[in-house]
């Protein structure tokens, strides 16, 4: 076989770094995964004798459960530490952390923490795989990946779709992965929100920028609507969460306007009645639940290939081949 | 016995008395006694073969952070002053934030003392603006320019309070000291780590817009010219604030600024792949703002060139970007970068680098020195314009390690640093 065997390298830091055809080919291989979570018995060996642990610095459920179920239903061996605040506030730094794990020879560490760049600091200075569960504002890559597969699942491509990311920006690890993957996929991406919520200069990152949320769904064949956090507006960067909701809450009303049905994502967890009213999250637009079944099928996916497998032998690795 | 030096035969570049010529020059208990081809070496005179080398007054740094007292893990005032003479300077002027921090005449005097200690550079303490730099009220100015502090500053952090920034530049003129100010105004910049732009966007990390230094530079300016006080600026990063100096200037406002070397020569590209040998304050900045820093230290807008050395200990850097700590060393390395850099690069010439980083800095803080006219005192640096060398943090003196331009290859390089008529340094 004269196909190139593409390698994602060592680690998952984010998918700025990844090419096109790396991408898909993650994607690719998420798809015979998702048959493993319909069986009765969801466990293959795929991942038998692999050590991970799930790092988790920042509180998560989602992310951390859907990672978990991915290594078990591939039978790895796995260890969850979660520490609330920084390690720097626990008193022990981050190396420290990290080398200690590394000295009971682990394989793979899957990671959350509040500072951009923790994940690749953490990669450069260990020699186990490295997958970033979200890092500060910086990438959650493994959720614009599950995102990038449920868009395609349903319109059957990602090229030149047209994808709308609404909300906080500014703050948001999932609207830089879904810029990222995107774009180097073909699609078209423009976000929309309060502009005291959106990255400086996001232009700069190839996406177009909607004031209106009514603009937007003019425009947009997918809203992928972010959770606006408490804090925002404790903060100040908006009012209330009310004039929020008034002014960019994603409405049935709304959607009622668009030219075409919209497809709505949502990373989750949803505050109903601020960025996405009730009626809207569990539409018939809504794919917001496909979103997590694939959450675990691309993850799968991810901790298959970075321990040296290939899309080509997935089919057979379900059935036990060692990859 | 006197003490005498001779330096023979080298190319003796002194602005200050417009002198750019073949010349020795003669130094006897610690002043400069005559300048001249072929001076006899009086009896007894130590003599040193300058030959192919530059001869200058004693490289002044008015913007040094050397730790002690409270970060002694990080910099002492004697590895920080022996750091001083290993990049040929000869002055230097210790940032007071500091733990406790320098605002006071015993904290002054200590300063003054451990710099005598070390004996390796000339060090002059540098006062509190706010009593604790807390931004609320005096310091005790006079007492500390009593002591020996040359200006004041609560460097570090702005003062955010104009009306006490007002007072300070009216209360300081009655001890002839300038007032400098780290201009940024904390309301747009306090959570920031980086220059606020694509590459924040891009890596996630809160910014500190150029707005957030460029109006307290402007808020500064109105406020000497409103005092006639004298205006420090350091570390000068924008383009329009420069431009603001630059306009001031011209209109007679007692303002004098500083370049840093980082500046001059990097954008906020360093700081790609977090990076945190390169994050400092003000942060690494645009093509567009270093381009105008250049230009505003060609054109004598920026006085000085001053390196801002802010020693951190490497467990402090060996963090997530937004967890370290700002500043970088800069004393071993300024005038390789600045020699290579600005100057190799045409943006200056080699007399206006000795302006920059000897003359001018000593006019700005009323040292002595700056100068090698008869009668002025022995700090001499001589160095090679055209040694290659590469940046091997392991060898600086220096206790820490904190640079950006670690491996670059750099041409030229200090050979002797004299201070006191007395070689403190030499390669």
């Amino acid at each position: 076989m004269t196909s190139n065997v593409l390698t994602l390298g060592k680690d998952l830091i984010g998918l700025e770094q990844l090419t096109a055809d790396q991408i898909l080919q993650i994607l690719d291989t998420a798809e015979p995964f998702k048959e493993i979570s319909e069986r009765r018995i969801k466990k293959v060996p795929v991942l038998r004798g692999k050590t991970i642990v799930n790092l988790f610095f920042e509180a998560s459920t989602r992310t951390r459960v859907s990672f978990e179920f991915a290594e078990k239903r591939l039978s790895a061996d796995t260890v969850n530490i979660s520490t609330s605040g920084s390690s720097v506030a626990k008193g022990e730094t981050l190396v420290d952390t990290a080398r200690n794990l590394e000295a009971m020879r682990i394989d793979m560490v899957v990671m959350r923490h509040s500072a951009s760049g923790a994940a690749r600091f953490l990669a450069e200075r260990i020699p186990s795989t490295v997958i970033n569960a979200g890092d500060g504002w910086h990438e959650h890559p493994t959720q614009g990946l599950l995102d990038l597969l449920t868009i395609r699942d349903r319109l059957g491509r990602l090229d030149g779709v047209k994808v709308c990311i609404v909300g906080d920006i500014l703050h948001s690890r999932v609207a830089r992965s879904n810029i990222y993957g995107l774009r180097t996929l073909g699609a078209e991406v423009a976000v929309c929100g309060p502009r005291t919520l959106l990255p400086p200069m996001v232009e700069e990152l190839g996406c177009e920028f909607f004031p209106h949320i009514e603009d937007a769904i003019q425009w947009a064949d997918v809203l992928n609507v972010l959770r606006l956090q408490l804090e925002r507006m404790e903060s100040g960067y908006v009012p209330s969460l009310g004039e929020y909701n008034r002014v960019w809450g994603v409405s049935s009303k709304r959607l009622d306007a668009a030219p075409k049905d919209l497809l709505i994502l949502h990373p989750g967890p949803m505050n109903r009645g601020v960025e996405i009213d009730s009626d809207v999250a569990d539409g018939s637009h809504s794919v917001i639940l496909n979103q997590v079944t694939n959450g675990v099928a691309v993850r799968m996916a991810v901790l298959y290939l970075l321990a040296g497998g290939q899309l080509e032998k997935a089919e057979a690795a379900k059935q036990g081949d060692e990859p | 016995m006197s003490e005498k030096l001779i330096l023979k035969g080298g190319r003796v570049v002194d602005p200050s008395q417009d002198l750019n010529d073949m010349s020795d020059v003669l130094l006897v208990d610690g002043r400069v006694v005559s300048l001249g081809p072929s001076l006899d070496a009086p009896e007894g005179a130590q003599l040193i073969d300058c030959e192919g080398l530059v001869v200058t007054p004693g490289l002044i740094d008015v913007h040094v952070h050397l730790r002690e007292p409270g970060g002694e893990h990080k910099e002492t005032i004697a590895t920080g002053a022996a750091s001083a003479s290993a990049g040929g300077f000869t002055s230097i002027c210790a940032m007071p934030n500091t733990d406790p921090p320098i605002e006071d005449p015993a904290g002054v005097g200590f300063v003054v003392a451990e710099g005598k200690k070390a004996g390796k550079a000339r060090v002059y303490p540098v006062g509190c603006i706010s009593v604790g730099r807390k931004g609320e009220r005096l310091a005790l100015i006079g007492e500390m320019v009593e002591a020996g502090a040359v200006a004041i500053t609560d460097d570090g952090s702005p003062i955010m309070d104009s009306g006490l920034m007002r007072l300070a530049l009216e209360y300081a003129q009655a001890f002839g000291i300038p007032v400098a100010d780290h201009p940024e105004d904390l309301t747009l910049s306090a959570k920031g780590h980086v220059n606020e732009g694509v590459i924040s966007s891009r890596l996630g990390l809160a910014g500190k817009p150029n707005a957030s230094e460029d109006i307290h530079v402007v808020r500064d300016l109105m406020l000497a010219e409103l005092t006639g006080g004298h205006i420090h600026l350091q570390h000068c990063s924008t383009w329009l604030g420069v431009e603001m100096i630059r306009q001031a200037k011209a209109r007679g406002v007692r303002v004098t600024a500083e370049a840093s070397p980082h500046h001059l020569v990097l954008t906020e590209k360093a700081v790609e792949g977090y990076r945190t040998e390169a994050k400092m304050n003000p942060p690494l900045r645009t093509q567009q703002d270093v381009d105008a820093v250049r230009e505003g230290l060609a054109d004598g807008t920026l006085d000085t060139i001053a390196t801002d050395h802010a020693p951190h200990h490497y467990d402090e850097k060996e963090a997530p970007f937004s967890d370290a700590p700002n500043g970088i060393v800069g004393l071993e390395t300024a005038l390789g970068i600045v020699l290579t850099h600005v100057v190799k690069e045409g943006v200056i010439d080699l007399p206006t680098m000795v302006d920059r980083m000897s003359c001018q800095p000593a006019r700005a803080f009323n040292l002595p020195g700056g100068t090698l006219v008869e009668g002025a005192p022995a700090d001499v640096t001589v160095f090679d314009l055209d040694m290659a060398w590469t940046v091997d943090p392991a060898k600086f003196l220096s206790k820490s390690r904190n640079t950006p331009f670690a491996g670059w290859d750099l041409t030229g390089r200090p050979c002797f640093t004299i201070v006191d008529g007395r070689v403190v340094w030499s390669l």
